[in-house]
């Protein structure tokens, strides 16, 4: 015998196979494996606490970015709503949360652009200056990064929506989209408060 | 039903009705698990040759004192170009390989979750190999003092900072090591994804092969531990191009961070490395013992403990180091630990056979090479787990007999033992038994010879890296002795490559289940058509072979 018949799964016994997505494994496990990217930065940002030889200290010349945080924390609550109207096929409703979810996150990265503007001109803070500058601008730099790669998708959502693409058989992807960008919300509440609360 | 059956004439082969161009096009394009697989694999086994003439070479400057054979600058590199190969660019891709190939005809599926981000992984890595590559030859920068990188395969700062490595020799380790950790990172989404969302029905976690669990749990780690190595390398391109001061002691920076970053990455790895060949043995020492694995659900739990584990270890990489006495008594605790399960897992296997109707093909005799030589190599790592005993060895010779143990010994090993098993799946064909052997006893023999001699030279106080030694030391004979047993290893290696090449044409046909073997790829021609499995398969034990042929004494009564 050199084959062996196997037996087939007939329809009933496929149908109530109920195994996960695989997209949603897939984004859950990116959100894992970015995790652990982001620990090691918050990590060496945290060992190097206090361990600058030189100014200028985080004391000096950090201030709560309380309207950036406001806003990239609210934009996880608008992109909610705009999952819910497009659940829904409340399609008018959902360009405008996803609208607002933009402009939320475009206003975080211009405050960050902002924040730095003035920690390199006029503090004289840049990622050469010493282990602070260092450690703040690439753990801060990675998460901006993050926000914009997340603001690059939505956009893109937001052009095949306005082309009149049917954006209702993509639900499930938006979903994972917008996954992601709470999973970058809660990487901002860490790095606030490590940065921030604790660092200074 | 025991013997192996094969059919009397192969199936006609029809000439290829498709241009050279053609055939070359679906290859490049390809989203096949089982094409990308293969060229996985043969990527790995180009870049394991390359790796092993640079070996060949050192072992060639070490077998006499004071020799000449090779500048000291040039040996440096080396070594690190030997290491970061290996490691990189033959270990992680025949784990992709093996993975990529296997574990969607071990669960009935038709291809992997993401079959275009699957050839994402391929291209991007061999793009990353290139990258570290051409080093050689674009590596001299504006201080000219580039080639290939010198550094060691762990790169350690300072030496990487940029005033210490002129040139872009270190940038090209970073950059093509960074490029092709990406590659692996998308496999790993994509193996855990296919296994969580694409079995067959009846497939439940413990109905899985072991293979397939181990791949799981691998791959799993390669999750939680690239990420480490990619933010390091990127800290280290910070500090070489933008000035920063990660790892600048003079600003505060501490060197020491690297070693400790690039640790939690590198110890998990070594366990990555390592995990595909336990999954080839225990899918090969059972069918060719004739005996369901002992301990299936151990095996499971033991793998699963050691992918934990194996992130809490990391600093006995680091026991010379000089970490408070709190810090080397935990992790040395945690590497005694971690041999508990590995220990239950060499017992299991030795366990699955005793008492075994044993078939000494090539396959089974690489995995009993790989369970003696394993066993030696965990030894040898518990006593270096012992922090005064690592005090004295480590960065001696004993370091390296250890891991060439671990690699060479157990993982090419185990991946043989795989190869001999599957290349009548891959390609129809069986390997010839007579080269299989003679492979098998030049390359023990060779290797053996050439490290069982480095734990005395570890403990006689040679260091490793070292270009030269003086004579009169003891290390003579031994080094000797090391460097001869490359020549009757490489003549194993040729008898493989061989035998790989003339079977793929003239080997016997082998059928659909040449060893009659208890798993789901056994069940389709041999090599699958594109889209693996006619229909979609039902299973209801961890065996559904022998169910089918012993319908009198299915598994899925006593499971």
């Amino acid at each position: 015998m050199t084959s062996t018949v196997l037996p087939a799964a007939p329809a009933k016994v496929q149908e109530q196979w109920k195994l996960p997505d695989r997209g949603t494994i897939g984004i859950i496990s990116l959100i894992i494996t970015e995790s652990s990217l982001f620990s090691i930065f918050v990590t060496a940002y945290i060992f190097y606490i206090g361990k600058s030889i030189n100014g200028p200290y985080p004391k000096d010349v950090l201030h709560y970015p309380i309207l950036a945080t406001v806003c990239l924390l609210s934009s996880s609550g608008t992109v909610v709503f705009a999952e819910h109207y497009l659940k829904h096929g409340r399609m008018g409703l959902f360009k405008l949360w996803l609208a607002a979810t933009m402009l939320l996150g475009y206003i975080f990265l211009v405050y960050t652009g902002s924040e730095w503007r003035k920690l390199i001109f006029q503090d004289h803070l840049t990622v050469a200056t010493n282990v602070f500058g260092t450690t703040f601008y690439s753990l801060v730099g990675l998460h901006a990064s993050h926000v914009f790669v997340g603001l690059c998708f939505l956009t893109l959502v937001m052009i095949i929506t306005l082309l009149g693409f049917d954006m209702q058989t993509q639900l499930r992807r938006f979903l994972f989209l917008s996954w992601y960008w709470h999973f970058v919300d809660a990487v901002w509440v860490v790095v606030f408060t490590v940065v921030y609360v604790v660092g200074r | 039903m025991s013997s192996i059956d094969f059919p009397l004439e192969f199936p006609h082969e029809k000439p290829s009705e498709f241009s050279f161009s053609e055939t070359l096009y679906s290859w490049v394009a390809t989203v096949d698990h089982k094409r990308l697989g293969l060229m996985y694999i043969t990527t790995a086994l180009l870049f394991f040759v390359v790796a092993g003439i640079m070996a060949s070479v050192m072992r060639l400057q070490l077998a006499f004192p004071n020799q000449h054979v090779v500048q000291p600058d040039t040996f440096n590199r080396l070594f690190t170009m030997h290491g970061t190969t290996m490691v990189f660019l033959v270990g992680m891709p025949m784990l992709a390989g093996f993975a990529n190939y296997l574990i969607p005809l071990m669960i009935g599926a038709r291809d992997m979750a993401f079959p275009r981000l699957n050839a994402f992984g391929y291209w991007i890595f061999l793009f990353g190999g290139l990258i570290l590559y051409f080093s050689y030859f674009g590596a001299n920068g504006l201080s000219g003092a580039g080639s290939a990188p010198d550094v060691g395969w762990f790169a350690y700062s300072p030496l990487t900072e940029r005033a210490f490595s002129r040139g872009a020799s270190t940038d090209y380790w970073t950059i093509g090591i960074l490029t092709a950790g990406l590659g692996t990172i998308a496999s790993a989404i994509n193996v855990i994804a296919t296994v969580f969302t694409m079995r067959c029905p009846g497939m439940t976690l413990s109905r899985m092969p072991l293979f397939v669990w181990m791949m799981l749990v691998d791959n799993w780690l390669i999750l939680l531990a690239l990420p480490p190595l990619s933010a390091c390398q990127v800290m280290l391109m910070i500090d070489r191009y933008v000035g920063g001061h990660f790892f600048d002691t003079q600003a505060g920076g501490s060197a020491v961070l690297w070693q400790h970053f690039f640790w939690i990455f590198g110890h998990p790895e070594v366990y990555i490395l390592i995990f595909p060949a336990w999954a080839a043995v225990s899918e090969t020492i059972p069918v060719f013992s004739r005996k369901p694995m002992f301990g299936r659900p151990a095996m499971v739990a033991a793998s699963v403990s050691i992918g934990f584990i194996s992130l809490g270890v990391w600093a006995h990489h680091m026991f010379a180091v000089g970490m408070i006495s709190m810090a080397n008594t935990f992790f040395a605790a945690s590497t005694m630990l971690i041999s508990v399960p590995t220990g239950i897992k060499i017992f299991n296997w030795t366990a699955t056979m005793w008492g075994g109707k044993l078939r000494m093909s090539t396959s089974m005799l690489f995995a009993c090479g790989f369970l003696l030589q394993f066993l030696v190599a965990g030894l040898t790592g518990i006593m270096l787990g012992v922090v005064p005993f690592d005090w004295q060895l480590t960065d001696s010779y004993f370091v390296v007999a250890h891991f060439h143990f671990t690699l060479v010994g157990a993982l090419l090993f185990g991946l043989f033992s795989g190869m001999y098993y599957w290349y009548p799946k891959v390609t129809g064909r069986m390997l010839d038994e007579t080269l299989g052997k003679i492979h098998f006893w030049f390359l023990c023999i060779g290797f053996n010879m050439t490290f069982l001699p480095q734990h005395w030279l570890g403990f006689l106080g040679m260091p490793r890296r070292i270009y030269t030694y003086a004579p009169g030391r003891g290390w003579d004979d031994l080094n000797l002795i090391s460097s001869l047993g490359v020549i009757v290893q490489a003549i194993g290696i040729l008898a493989f490559i061989l035998n790989v090449i003339r079977s793929a044409k003239w080997g016997k046909p082998s059928g659909d289940d040449p060893w009659d073997a208890w798993t789901l790829e056994w069940a389709t021609s041999s090599p699958p058509p594109e889209y693996n499995f006619e229909k979609v398969p039902v299973v209801r034990s961890s065996r559904p072979l022998w169910d089918l042929k012993h319908p009198q004494d299915p598994d899925w009564k006593y499971e």
